[in-house]
């Protein structure tokens, strides 16, 4: 037990370090306009068609939160449901231990390889290297997901993992590594090629890994909403079924999920109804998998609990609508986040999984924001993210200590500002900086203005403040 | 093993030692919406999502699905064993489920043809909930081809309204238009896993 | 008959680098019959260190803040971004009071408590306006500024592509994320340049520090110049080019 978390992909550099990279990628950039400039439009009319939205956005939030605030009650409420009809209920407190549960599940049906549906669950926990070091192969079936594993790539968003990549690309990736290559970059050729690439694979597979979007406490009934009817493959074919939850995703009851199946459609991909949503109940004789294995997954999550204000990151549904219309996001691209998790939600639900206030790269990730506030106006649970964002970056200071040379300028700062007369004489000083300027602009500084002047001039401090003037004219 | 459960349940109920007490849940959001013609909003919808869809009279249902596998060329459907016999056109083999049929039997049909649980307008989806006509999941999965019969009665408006018509505990499937994936720039495409062809019979 | 007895927060970026837009309110307020007053004790609202993360300092300025503005009708900052973190933060660090309950951003205090779209202004120029992130998403002054913007005499206004993304500010962000946030602010400038504007106006001096120092470097020509300052221009003291 113990270790590190994956969550974050170990010697990713902070993150702008890791965003410097990528913004030199003009392709990336190009297709990550194209698609976040796609889906924004599309998403604002999905849910214009909703005159209760905000209303529903209200309720998915308060469900959250009494999910959060009554967990333990919930959970042993939804084993016992899972139970009762079938089911068999795992606990893991943390990546080890979920990956190890589900090594030996796999082994003890006798299998070598597993189907698996996108699932960021395991994607968190780095299942598919577990399986694998364990001599287990597993096969993505999402085709985005396929994409990220032909390509020995890395995620780059929650729904759409391949999104950095455009479809020549992709045709590339499936040229090489398909025995039936597609016949053109088209989309509908590419699907066609994945379609064909893993139908052998489904009706042969003995046993399927999935995520959950929801399961219903009252009724153990698990959720998994999707599109390509993979999930439904995964979910319906094999013998074996085993799914790997967030401890978070619980809803009480059924008629909740009225609220999230509307939000989350509209939220991800824009729809008003996704392609295909599963639902089941432990096992059901004569349709399904015969043996149904729910592991419960910790990983971060207490931890994340036990935060006042962190802990409404786990309200998040996963549907990337805070990705889709980050301006930094859309810059950067996912995999300067360097987590499964990336953008808004990723820079708040990552360093708070990772849980260790020393890890650099997961200390860059709250500072990963201009704060613009875009993400919390789409977010459909209304997840507060600058909010958590800026406690985050209160606990990263308090972490790193009063000796930086930041912490030192930043307690000058407030020195000076907490006597007026301290500010003025400082006014005073600022303004000689005029005597840098050429036609009232300057354009280097040394460091870290240089930072600035690298890109922007800096306005001459002029020779009267306000209050100097006002002290003059009106005082 | 050492105790998980133990330690997790312990950890939470750490972890809300501040007792937090949020907000009730208010759900002053649209449970139900009227709309003028229900069964228009669900065609609509239905087809804009790709699916084939048609408006038809209750008596004219067999006739319409013997019509729409001839336009297809369809010779061998499978089918739930309860279907209404009449649905059964003549001219086409028809295979029914029971006993259970072989994947490999499945996966080679032309099609298969099954009634719905319900169908919700505003989202142009249908529900599946392995009841009366409608068989195991995996019937109307795995051909490329579902041909799908809705009754009038069946449409509810808005999703809240269909869901309170529905057993969480059966295994249900909500299906809007055919299999789709929006992975390649995030742009929607048809035709992936699932049935590439959806084809919907709104009978009233 | 006397008007409100307003407080101007100045701000401590615009009382520094920008006094021509403080002295612009006041001009503009005094115009609409407000009593005026500019208490000296005020500095910063503490958004540069609570943004970075250090609480522990913003919060005796957030005190601060509540002293020194008690006593007056209302206080008016013309900055979205300030008095966004005065109403939405300060109730978190120094609970709330009368100072952070009556203070307001320009735009609102305008449209909202004095009930004026037309100022009187006259600004003969072709100008686009940027709604800046937090005078939209944390305060929601929505069309407040464009109403009065359109209100102003031989004012072209130009309509900004993609107006409400974000220009790559964000206080430290900018340093610490330098790259990124030129990135955004290359974007925001081709915009701004493709609406052929000769002025671009926003509600934050902060951000237009930001995009006027890029618009700088580019020597594009386009001038930045604070809301206050386009409404306190008047055929008899017109905005002078010269202050920025």
């Amino acid at each position: 037990m113990g270790g590190r978390n994956p969550v974050t992909w170990l010697g990713t550099p902070s993150f702008p370090k890791a965003a410097h990279d990528a913004l030199g990628d003009t392709q990336l950039r190009r297709n990550l306009r194209k698609a976040t400039t796609t889906i924004r439009g599309k998403r604002a009319s999905a849910v214009a068609e909703l005159a209760d939205w905000e209303r529903l956005r209200a309720a998915g939030a308060a469900i959250k939160d009494d999910v959060l605030a009554n967990l333990d009650t919930y959970l042993v409420r939804l084993e016992e449901a899972v139970t009762a009809r079938g089911g068999v209920v795992h606990w893991a407190r943390d990546a080890e231990e979920a990956n190890r549960i589900v090594l030996d599940l796999v082994r003890a049906e006798g299998a070598d390889e597993v189907v698996k549906v996108k699932s960021m669950a395991t994607a968190e926990i780095g299942l598919n290297e577990a399986l694998e070091a364990g001599g287990v192969r597993a096969v993505e079936t999402d085709l985005a997901e396929l994409i990220v594993q032909l390509g020995d790539d890395r995620p780059s968003h929650i729904l759409v993992p391949a999104i950095h990549r455009n479809r020549a690309e992709i045709r590339d990736v499936f040229r090489r590594r398909m025995a039936e290559p597609p016949a053109s970059d088209e989309p509908g050729d590419l699907a066609e090629a994945a379609r064909r690439h893993l139908r052998r694979k489904f009706l042969a597979t003995k046993v399927a890994i999935s995520g959950a979007n929801f399961a219903v406490a009252d009724t153990g009934s698990v959720v998994v909403v999707e599109s390509e009817g993979n999930g439904r493959m995964c979910l319906t074919l094999p013998e074996t079924l085993i799914t790997v939850m967030g401890l978070e995703k619980i809803v009480p009851s059924w008629p909740d999920l009225e609220v999230f199946l509307q939000l989350l459609p509209r939220s991800s991909t824009a729809e008003r109804m996704n392609p295909y949503t599963s639902v089941w109940s432990g096992v059901t004789p004569g349709d399904g998998p015969r043996r149904f294995h729910l592991v419960l997954l910790d990983n971060g999550r207490t931890a994340t609990l036990a935060d006042r204000v962190g802990r409404q990151a786990l309200r998040c549904i996963r549907c990337s609508a805070c990705l889709n219309v980050c301006p930094v996001y859309e810059r950067t691209g996912g995999q300067a986040y360097g987590s499964v998790y990336p953008g808004p939600i990723g820079a708040i639900l990552a360093p708070q999984l990772v849980d260790d206030p020393h890890d650099e790269q997961a200390a860059s990730l709250p500072y990963a924001s201009s704060l613009c506030g875009a993400c919390y106006e789409v977010c459909p649970v209304r997840i507060n993210i600058p909010e958590v964002l800026t406690h985050l970056r209160g606990k990263v200071v308090e972490a790193k200590g009063k000796r930086t040379p930041e912490a030192v300028a930043m307690a000058a700062a407030a020195w000076m500002f907490a006597d007026a007369r301290r500010y003025e004489v400082a006014q005073k000083a600022g303004s000689l900086s005029r005597f840098l300027a050429r036609d009232g602009r300057i354009s280097h500084l040394p460091w870290p203005g240089s930072k600035w002047t690298s890109s922007r001039d800096v306005p001459a401090v002029p020779k009267e403040s306000f209050r100097a003037w006002w002290r003059r004219n009106r005082g | 093993m050492d105790d998980a459960r133990g330690e997790i349940l312990a950890r939470v109920r750490a972890a809300l030692a501040d007792r937090p007490a949020p907000a009730a849940v208010v759900r002053d959001y649209e449970r139900s919406r009227s709309v003028p013609d229900p069964v228009g909003l669900l065609v609509e919808r239905v087809a804009d999502y790709k699916a084939i869809v048609h408006r038809v009279a209750e008596a004219e249902v067999p006739e319409r699905i013997a019509e729409r596998l001839a336009a297809r060329g369809v010779t061998t459907m499978a089918v739930p064993a309860d279907v209404p016999g009449p649905w059964r056109a003549p001219g086409v083999t028809w295979l029914p489920d029971e006993p259970p049929l072989a994947l490999a039997e499945l996966d080679g049909v032309g099609g298969v043809l099954t009634g719905c649980a319900a169908a919700i307008a505003e989202t142009g989806t249908i529900v599946l909930d392995a009841g009366a006509a409608q068989g195991r999941r995996m019937l109307s999965l795995v051909p490329d081809y579902h041909l799908c019969v809705v009754r009038a009665d069946q449409v509810a408006v808005s999703v809240p309204e269909a869901l309170a018509r529905l057993e969480p505990v059966r295994p249900l499937t909500f299906i809007s238009g055919p299999s789709a994936t929006s992975d390649i720039e995030l742009d929607r495409v048809e035709g992936v896993h699932g049935p590439r062809t959806l084809e919907v019979l709104v009978s009233e | 008959m006397t008007g409100p007895r307003v407080a101007l927060f100045a701000t401590c970026i615009t009382d520094t680098v920008y006094p021509e837009t403080a002295k612009a309110v006041l001009r503009l307020l005094e115009r609409l019959g407000c009593e005026v007053d500019f208490p000296l004790a005020q500095t910063c609202c503490g958004q540069m260190h609570f943004n970075t993360g250090y609480h522990d300092h913003a919060r005796p300025l957030a005190q601060a803040y509540a002293e020194v503005f008690a006593g007056y009708d209302y206080v008016v900052a013309p900055s979205g971004s300030c008095a966004g973190m005065v109403r939405e933060i300060h109730p978190g660090l120094a609970g709330t009071g009368p100072a952070v309950e009556r203070t307001y951003e320009l735009s609102e205090f305008l449209v909202d408590v004095l009930g004026v779209t037309d100022v009187g202004a006259y600004f003969p120029h072709r100008v686009t306006y940027h709604p800046t992130c937090h005078s939209l998403r944390m305060l929601g002054v929505g069309d407040r500024p464009l109403a009065l913007l359109r209100a102003v005499r031989g004012l072209e206004l130009v309509e900004l592509p993609q107006a409400e993304q974000c220009c790559g500010f964000g206080g430290t962000f900018a340093l610490k994320n330098a790259e990124t946030s030129t990135a955004m602010l290359a974007d925001k400038m081709r915009c701004v340049q493709d609406t052929g504007a000769q002025v671009l106006t926003a509600g934050d001096n902060s951000c237009l520090m930001h995009i006027g120092g890029g618009l700088s470097r580019l020597r594009t020509g386009v001038r930045t110049v604070h809301l206050a300052e386009v409404l306190a221009s008047t055929e008899e003291e017109p905005w002078a080019a010269a202050t920025r």
